[in-house]
């Protein structure tokens, strides 16, 4: 039995087949048809969003919170240009995106139409993959395919071109199951003999280190389970990238915290030091290796990856596995327990011995104080008083963002939402708003800079209209905080606009839309003002007033070695001999 | 640590493969691709050897499979291993491309390119050009009293050899198809 019936009807017939439950989206005259048709239904919830890019952040967070994909519906032209950056920053972190744009009917593509935009042209290196649906008969099937690209192998952002005609056209709907998906089956089983190398590695290693990423998360719960399952299993120490936090616990008693520029000091020698390093979904960032010459130089490196491309790419890599985490670490558990569960355990306490006198340098230490609230303490109360919570947190992107990911702990995966690769101020806002939509009864908190918040403050009208009770936590130092510490540390102090003027009066801002405003100021309040904003059944904007001058320790200069990282104590000194980097 | 001792060199595709991965040495490499035959493929290969500062030394592409929609794109490229590596798994990812081909990796290979020149002139010159042209097995497509055009095939390396010995003898205009390229045997 086929089925007849308009483009745009079959966008969201499509959209129902794939159980997409919410669109973030904005109309305009190229999709007219596709809002009509959700106009006249109650499946699909449309959350209509302030600005474009804030549509595709809000999809993001939700993906990365469901683990399913988040679908975004604009318009063509500026609609859709709005939404690049958004689309970078999910094909950097691999968040599954389908993002619908309109565009001007098909006889006019070409002309400089109203509105027109070559957008399959401006996001093809945006996207994993786009397409120009230029016949409505092969629509519906263009948008099973498009869900299939987006959510197999390494996920990410597509994109879905389709020209007005195409919408008010007729055609026959292609069912999800007759769509073609079967070009696109990337392998999710790793090579056995490779996973048996690496189970013969890790029986003799005397200096293992698991290093995870963002890849456990993109496998699913199961791997993280998995993952879990092996750490503890083996005794060996693991550390994660920002993209990575939560696969493994923090409060699990292997766990080494973050890595990479603003990672521990623990993490890092031991990634410098270790004999043996496995890396688990994680791709070699340069704010992980620093000095690629001098990455852990003595170590036989593995690496799970469903991508080929992000092996060898930056670092050699001794001993690839090209899969699935979940996959790859189910059979090499099996195949390490059938061998008898072997570790090297003398040597492995001798490391953790090394591992634990680093850790007593205690790398996040940073000078309390009684009168000004330092960003540290704001996050480690924030942590004390929603800890055991329902809680997701998403971040913007600056100091707060390393704050957040030193001083907050977090549990299981998908709790934690964070621009990575593209590093996107105005991200958290609008993604805590998509976590949000997806879990309404949970603690949902952005832990934001000033200057990262007002790049989509706008939303807060989405929020209030969609009922979202998001908590802004925004640190305020009334500086472009990380800009500033690296002028401070790398161009002689001289403070190039970085400083953010003229900002408005948040409580006032957060009342003008019918929200919530806090202020603090003062460290002996900050705990009830806290609890004040997880209590309010509202969106909150919290101005926390903190430290302006904090810097961000420890920190691996760009372009050194892991081994010369700064903590707070070397700073003065490495000031004074500082050569720009 | 014996166990340890894994050999240095393994590429992405093999933890065996003993190529040294380190070598600093550029050379030479014909991919051939096998792609659908769709709007925009094109511009998805190119943009990925631009965007991401690869060399394209020759590219060609046509439709080799009417009925499965299938295109064979062959580009010549250079690089150190690992940048081959890498430009390789970067085409892989791309999602119309179902298949990615080292001829220059995987087998022997027979490459061949078509291309015309345009000579002008008279005299001397112009039997000299014509001489060569035998000698080459090149073919006149084209001639009038003033000039000649050339139709030769054979690897880029013949070609580049005519193009030097005619370039004194009034050589005008040339057009290249590029590499076109198969790998030997069944
Ligand atoms: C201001 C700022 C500072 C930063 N500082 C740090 C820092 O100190 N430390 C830090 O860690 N990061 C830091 N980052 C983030 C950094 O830029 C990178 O985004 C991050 O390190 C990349 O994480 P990842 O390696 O886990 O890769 P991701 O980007 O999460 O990539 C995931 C990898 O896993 C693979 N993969 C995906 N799905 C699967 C699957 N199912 N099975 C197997 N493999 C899969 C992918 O192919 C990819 O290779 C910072 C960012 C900003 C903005
Ligand atoms: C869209 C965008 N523009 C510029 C930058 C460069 N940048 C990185 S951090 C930063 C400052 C962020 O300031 P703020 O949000 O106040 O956070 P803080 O560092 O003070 O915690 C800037 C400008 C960026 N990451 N994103």
């Amino acid at each position: 039995m086929s089925r007849t019936m308009t483009g745009a009807k079959m966008v969201v017939q499509a959209l129902k087949d794939q159980g997409v439950e919410v669109v973030f989206g904005y109309p305009g005259g190229a999709v007219l048809p596709i809002y009509d048709e959700i106009f006249q239904q109650n499946d699909i919830r449309h959350v209509l969003v302030r600005h474009e890019q804030a549509a595709v952040h809000m999809a993001e967070g939700y993906a990365r919170s469901t683990g399913k994909p988040g679908v975004v519906l604009v318009t063509s032209g500026p609609g859709a240009t709005n939404a690049v950056t958004g689309m970078v920053d999910a094909l950097m972190d691999s968040i599954p995106i389908v993002v619908f744009t309109g565009q001007v009917p098909t006889f006019m593509i070409g002309t400089d139409g109203f509105q027109e935009a070559d957008t399959v042209g401006i996001t093809r290196p945006c996207t994993k993959h786009n397409w120009l649906a230029k016949d409505t008969d092969r629509l519906a099937g263009i948008i099973h395919e498009a869900f299939h690209v987006a959510t197999s192998g390494r996920p990410g952002p597509v994109l879905i071109d389709i020209p007005k005609d195409v919408q008010f056209a007729t055609g026959t709907y292609t069912e999800p199951r007759q769509a073609r998906v079967d070009h696109y089956k990337p392998r999710l089983k790793g090579d056995i003999e490779a996973i048996t190398r690496l189970v013969e590695l890790m029986e003799s290693a005397e200096r293992p280190i698991f290093y995870t990423g963002g890849g456990v998360i993109n496998s699913g719960p199961g791997a993280s389970q998995l993952l879990r399952e092996l750490v503890d299993a083996t005794g060996f120490p693991i550390t994660s990238t920002l993209m990575g936090l939560g696969a493994y616990p923090a409060s699990g008693k292997s766990w080494l915290g973050m890595l990479g520029m603003h990672g521990l000091y623990e993490a890092n020698l031991a990634m410098h030091g270790c004999d043996l390093m496995i890396a688990i979904g994680a791709r070699f960032d340069d704010r992980i290796t620093g000095r690629v010459s001098d990455f852990s130089p003595d170590s036989t490196k593995a690496q799970i990856d469903i991508d080929a491309s992000s092996i060898n790419k930056i670092v050699h890599v001794d001993l690839p596995i090209l899969g699935d985490v979940g996959h790859v670490l189910e059979d090499l558990l099996m195949i390490w327990k059938s061998r008898g569960r072997k570790t090297n355990r003398a040597a492995l306490a001798g490391w953790w011995k090394q591992i634990d006198a680093w850790k007593e340098v205690k790398c996040l230490s940073y000078a309390p104080s009684e009168t000004v609230i330092k960003p540290q303490y704001a996050l480690e109360r924030l942590e004390a008083l929603t800890k055991g919570r329902d809680r997701y947190v998403t971040t913007e992107v600056g100091q707060h963002q390393m704050w957040a990911a030193q001083f907050l702990g977090f549990e299981a995966p998908n709790r934690w939402m964070t621009s990575g690769g593209l590093g996107t101020m105005g991200y958290g806002f609008p993604a805590s708003i998509g976590v949000q939509i997806a879990h309404p009864e949970s603690l949902v908190i952005n832990i934001a800079g000033e200057a990262s918040f007002l790049m989509n403050m706008q939303e807060i009208g989405t929020a209030m209209q969609f009922r979202a009770p998001v908590k802004q936590f925004i640190l305020n130092n009334e500086r472009l905080g990380m800009v500033r510490q690296w002028q401070d540390l790398l161009h002689g102090g001289r403070y190039s606009q970085s400083w953010s003027e003229s900002l408005p009066d948040f409580v006032k801002l957060a009342e003008a839309f019918g929200a919530k405003g806090i202020q603090c100021s003062d460290p002996a309040q900050l705990d009830d003002a806290i609890m004040e904003m997880i209590e309010y059944d509202g969106p909150v904007i919290f101005d926390c007033l903190v430290e302006k001058h904090e810097n961000c320790f420890p920190m691996i200069p760009s372009g050194k070695p892991h081994n010369e990282m700064l903590l707070a104590a070397d700073a003065e000194a490495f000031k004074s001999g500082a050569a720009l980097v | 640590m014996a166990a340890l001792n894994i050999k240095k060199g393994s590429s992405s595709h093999s933890a065996y493969d003993l190529r040294d991965f380190h070598s600093q040495a550029e050379r030479s490499h014909t991919l051939a691709l096998i792609v659908d035959n769709e709007a925009g493929v094109l511009a998805r290969v190119i943009g990925l050897f631009s965007g991401r500062g690869y060399n394209i030394d020759s590219l060609t592409v046509a439709e080799t499979d009417h009925k499965g929609h299938r295109s064979r794109i062959t580009i010549v490229t250079r690089g150190t291993e690992a940048v081959i590596e890498q430009i390789k798994a970067q085409l892989g990812r791309i999602v119309p491309v179902h298949e990615v081909h080292d001829l220059t990796v995987e087998s022997a290979a027979v490459e061949r390119e078509l291309a015309l020149f345009k000579v002008v002139g008279g005299g001397d010159k112009r039997v000299e050009a014509l001489r060569l042209a035998d000698i080459f097995r090149a073919n006149v497509v084209d001639s009038t009293l003033e000039s000649f055009v050339f139709e030769i095939t054979g690897t880029s390396e013949k070609i580049d050899a005519f193009a030097e010995l005619m370039r004194p003898l009034g050589l005008a205009d040339v057009a290249r198809t590029g590499v076109a390229a198969l790998s030997r045997g069944a």
